[in-house]
Parts: structure tokens; sequence; C-alpha cells
């Protein structure tokens, strides 16, 4: 291989990697127009209707003899918006930042335990006929 | 620095909603419901743990977490350990009223911390994230009042007769094109304080009148509907803090509320609109007592003669109603259902999708009282046995039963799937009264010759029957 050979290639190299370079900052500027999420709202609303689609599925094989506790279960998985209330209060921000989050937390934790627990309550209560 | 670019705090998320989807697949059968019911709460924990691991959790921020956590927390174990059973849907209704309220203190703080969820910085938010916000302000707002109204109303705090005036409807669609308006000045503005509390009143008030006008009996449907409202409240305030964990279980519950809603105007044979728009039942009492029915006499008896009855059957079903539940009569039912058991009568129960003031009540009323779940049995599966039993035992429902809405195409309750009590030999009525029930429709059936009225408080009188069974 020649110098002037090897020149060339390594020219080519060079070519090519600036390519990739420009490729990649085209990337990451639509990465960043996403917001610091990374996360673009159609995925997030594809979870969305996905999951709507599970749900439906799902709550129709509930059996009827158990919609009390389905609808005390939900209400307490609802209280996931606790996550939001913590990010609020235990985050920097400011006092009304913090003080939203904490009253957020405190309204769903009588949720998460109430919920949970008197859903436990109500199953443990059905039983089958003992013979 | 964001939580969401961490993937292992993402995937925590994602193992947590996934929890959370095998939790309501537990509910399938009440075999597999205990386990569903902890990996629910397995996924609580792990959602939690996951938001503490945020790098930029500080520790007095940590320390205010777990406050909150405590007061809380206890507050809901004490009311979950103490409360009745009967009292299940108000206490359903109160904790979606925090569902509710909880999501607009979370758009309140994203609204002033918007860098703690990346969406921006104070009066500087993403448009996305402005609409997102709003929505789950206006949702959250209308399921707290809404849910309010309909504590009040089953916790009897307030009448259960619909509360209605001239133009009401008008005025709750003026609310609604309010809200709209406010949400686009608020989007416009790039996040106006003033606004969104303008919205939130706006919609706190929307809440309220919306359910104002719903009667007592129709209760099941709003119970139903305000679960909804929760779920998509929660999932609005997931997609503006981009949170995968609170979208899909947001969805979950979004769709569970919707399709318990559907079952119970199903089984009223109404549509959504029709129970919503309210009034129902408003001129209940009109059909009157027994006096305006002219010639037609009722045969009555005691509790001696009941207990006669059924003691020489060979089969009884046994209709409860929200009368059982008010009465409290589910376990001298299941005390006298074990009575006439040991005679060896066959004994079954048969449950109305609607019977009671939240979906499946009546089931865990029953299931309190110690009857075994294979006794119990919906609509669909049992009516067809109605024929061969001896005696139908009917505590505390009424327009369930009523044959008019198979035959009468005038009645408010033509239509409405019915357990067919009249295919029975013998059916007896335990009531307080002749008055007539929530639809405001006289029953037929009560004036049938093979039918017996037991009047009396229907705990009281299952209690004589009981006594007399045990002679």
């Amino acid at each position: 291989m020649t110098p002037a050979e090897l020149a060339g290639q390594a020219a080519a190299l060079a070519h090519k990697a600036s390519i990739l370079a420009q490729n990649a900052a085209g990337f990451a500027a639509q990465e960043a127009a996403r917001g610091p999420h990374g996360a673009p709202l159609i995925d997030l609303f594809a979870v969305f209707v996905m999951a709507v689609f599970v749900g439906y599925y799902v709550i129709w094989s509930v059996t009827p003899a158990l919609h009390s506790p389905l609808m005390a279960v939900t209400n307490a998985i609802s209280s996931v918006i606790i996550v939001g209330a913590m990010l609020a209060a235990g985050l920097h921000g400011d006092f009304a930042a913090h003080a939203f989050g904490f009253l957020a937390i405190m309204l769903v934790s009588v949720n998460i335990f109430g919920g949970f627990m008197v859903t436990a309550r109500m199953l443990s209560m059905f039983r089958k006929k003992t013979k | 620095m964001n939580y969401a670019s961490d993937p292992g705090i993402t995937l925590a998320y994602i193992v947590s909603a996934v929890l959370f989807i095998l939790a309501l697949r537990g509910l399938s059968s009440p075999v597999t419901s205990r386990r569903g019911n902890q990996l629910g709460m397995a996924g609580m924990v792990i959602a939690i743990l996951a938001t503490l691991a945020h790098p930029g959790m500080m520790l007095g921020g940590v320390g205010l977490i777990i406050v909150a956590v405590a007061i809380g927390g206890t507050v809901g174990a004490v009311v979950a350990k103490r409360i009745q059973m009967t009292a299940l849907p108000q206490l359903v209704a109160a904790f979606h009223s925090l569902v509710g309220l909880a999501a607009v203190f979370v758009a309140a703080a994203a609204l002033n911390a918007p860098q703690s969820f990346g969406i921006g910085t104070p009066g500087h938010l993403r448009l996305e994230s402005l609409i997102e916000m709003s929505i789950g302000l206006a949702i959250g707002a209308v399921t707290f009042t809404g849910s309010i109204i309909a504590f009040a109303k089953l916790q009897a705090l307030m009448k259960g007769t619909p509360i209605t005036f001239k133009g009401q409807h008008y005025l709750n669609l003026a609310i609604g094109i309010l809200i709209l308006v406010l949400v686009i000045a608020f989007v416009a503005s790039g996040g106006s304080q003033t606004l969104f509390w303008l919205i939130a009143l706006a919609a706190l008030a929307l809440g309220f009148l919306l359910i104002i006008p719903i009667g007592g009996a129709d209760m099941p449907v709003v119970v139903s509907m305000l679960n909804s409202y929760s779920g998509w409240a929660a999932a609005g305030i997931g997609f503006t803090i981009s949170n995968y964990a609170l979208i899909i279980t947001g969805a979950l519950v979004g769709s569970s509320g919707a399709i318990l809603s559907y079952i119970m105007c199903k089984g009223m044979n109404r549509s959504i609109i029709n129970v919503l728009l309210g009034g129902f039942g408003t001129d209940s009492g009109a059909g009157g007592p027994a006096a305006t029915m002219g010639d037609k006499t009722v045969k009555s008896g005691s509790a001696e003669d009941a207990a006669f009855i059924m003691s020489n059957a060979s089969k009884v079903i046994i209709v409860p109603g929200y009368g059982m539940a008010v009465a409290q009569a589910q376990h001298a039912v299941r005390e006298m259902a074990d009575l006439l058991k040991a005679e060896g009568v066959e004994v079954k129960y048969a449950i109305h999708p609607v019977a009671g003031r939240m979906p499946g009540h009546m089931n865990v009323l029953l299931a309190e009282a110690n009857v075994p779940y294979d006794e119990v049995f919906e609509l669909e599966t049992i009516n067809n046995e109605f024929s061969t039993a001896d005696v139908v035992y009917v505590i505390g429902a009424n327009d369930v039963t009523n044959p008019a809405a198979k035959t009468n195409s005038a009645s408010p309750i033509y239509g409405m799937p019915i357990l067919e009590v009249d295919k029975a030999k013998t059916v007896l009525f335990v009531k307080r009264s002749m008055a007539s029930g929530y639809a405001g429709v006289d029953n037929e059936l009560f004036f049938r010759d093979n039918t017996m009225m037991l009047f009396g408080d229907a705990k009281k009188m299952t209690e004589e029957i009981a006594q007399s069974l045990g002679k």
C-alpha cells in the first residue's frame, strides 16, 4: 500500500466520520427538541392507548362478584400519582411546590394504605363452601 | 440529570405498571384475587422506591415525604380497619375525592416547579405540558367535588333525592365551555397562576353541579364514573410528568370505571347520558301507598307463616337489595339460610347487577356474613332457576323484581333486566311499608295470590323467621 493510497483511504474515512458526526448531531438536536424527558408525546400516547386496551380486556375478565374490590383496588393503584407528588416535595423547588407536594402525598397515602387494606379485608371474606 | 432518562428508574416504573395489571387480572376469581392484591402493593412499593432513587432527591425532601406518608398512611389504615362493609360505597367515593384533589395539587406543584418535572422553567412551560396539566387539573377538580357530593349523598349527609332546577344542563354546558376557554387562555399565557386557579374553580363548580341532580339509586353509576375520572386525571398528570407508571395505571383505572359504568347502565336499561342528566325517580312515592291501588288487596303474613312456608320448601332463593344493607341484615339472612339448610332446604342467592349502591356491593356484604361465594349467583346464571324454586325471599329489593319491566312499555323501568322472581311458587317480600321503589313504580307482584308481604324491618323480620325455624 503506497502512502498515497493510505492518504486516500484516510481521507475517505475522515469523510465518513464527518457524515456520521453530522448525523449524530442531527439526532442529538432531535432528542433535545423532544425535551429533557426523551420520550416524545406521541410515544407516551401510544403507551396510553395500548394501556386502555389492556385495561378493557383485563377488566371484562373480572368476575362481577368482585366488582367492589375492583373499585377499591383501582383506587389504590391510581394513587401511584404519589410519584408526581414526591418529585414536587423531594426535589429542589420553591415553597409552593413543596407544600403542594406534601399535601398531595398525604392525601394519596390515605388511599394507598386505605385502598389496599380495605381490598385485602374484602377479599379475605370471600370463601368457598366448606363441606 | 433527569429521572426519566435513567433507564433503571424507567424500568422500575414499567415493572410496577405490569404488577398493577396483574393485580387487576387476579380479580378474575376470588382464589387468585388475594395474590393479585399483594402484587398491586408490591407495584406501589417499587414505584415509590424508584422515585426515591431520583438523583435530585434532597435529604430534607425525603424527610418531608416520610412525614406525609406516615400521616396519610395512618389515617388510611385506621379507616380501612374500622369501616363497616355497609359503608363501603361512601368510603370509595371519599377515596376518589382524594385522588382528584391530589391531581389538582400535583398540577399546581408542576406549575410552580416545572424544572422538577423537566417541563420548563417557571413562567416558561412547554406547550404540551401546559395542555396535559390543565387536563389533569380539570378532571381532578371535577372528580374531587363530584365525589364529595356522592359521598354526602351515600352517607346521608345530603338527601339522596335529585336536586334539579331550570336551565341546569345549560349552566353545566356553559361552565364546560368556560373551562375550555380558560384552558386555551392558560396555555396561551405560558402558565398563568391566576388562570390555573380559575380553571380549578370552574371545574370544582362543575363537579358539584354534575352530581347533585343524580339520585341515590343511580349512585352505582356515579361511583363507577368517578372511579373512571380519577383514572383519567392520573393519566393526565402522567403525561405532564412523562411517567409510564402513571399513564398506564391511569388508563387501566379509567377504562375500569368506564366499563363498570356501562355494566351498571345496562343493568338498568338506561343510557349513561340519561343517568348523567339526572332527575330520575324525582317523583318517587307518587305511585303512593296501596290505598291508591283501589280494589287490589295485599296478602300479608307473619314471621311464623314465612318460617313455615320456607321450612316446607325444597329450594329457596334469596334476593337481597339495598334495604338489606341499610338494615344490616346480612348476618341474620345467613343464620336463617343455615337453619334452612339444616332442614335439608337448598338455598341460593340471586344478585341483580345494580343491587346496592356500588357494583358488587351485595356480594361483599354476603361474603362478610360468611355466605360462601359459590352459593351466590348473578342474574344471567340464576334467572332460569326461579321457576324451579318453591320460595323466593326478597329482602330490601323491589324494582329489580318488578315484572312491569317486561310487560308495561309505559313504565319508566321498562326494558330493565329483572330477576324473574314471579316464576317461583311463592314470593315472600320483606318490606317496611307499601311505598313504591326508587323508580316510583308500583310493583304488581305485591298483589299477586302467590305473594306474601312480610311487613317490618328487614333485620328484625329475618331474625324472627330464624327464631321460628329454630324451634
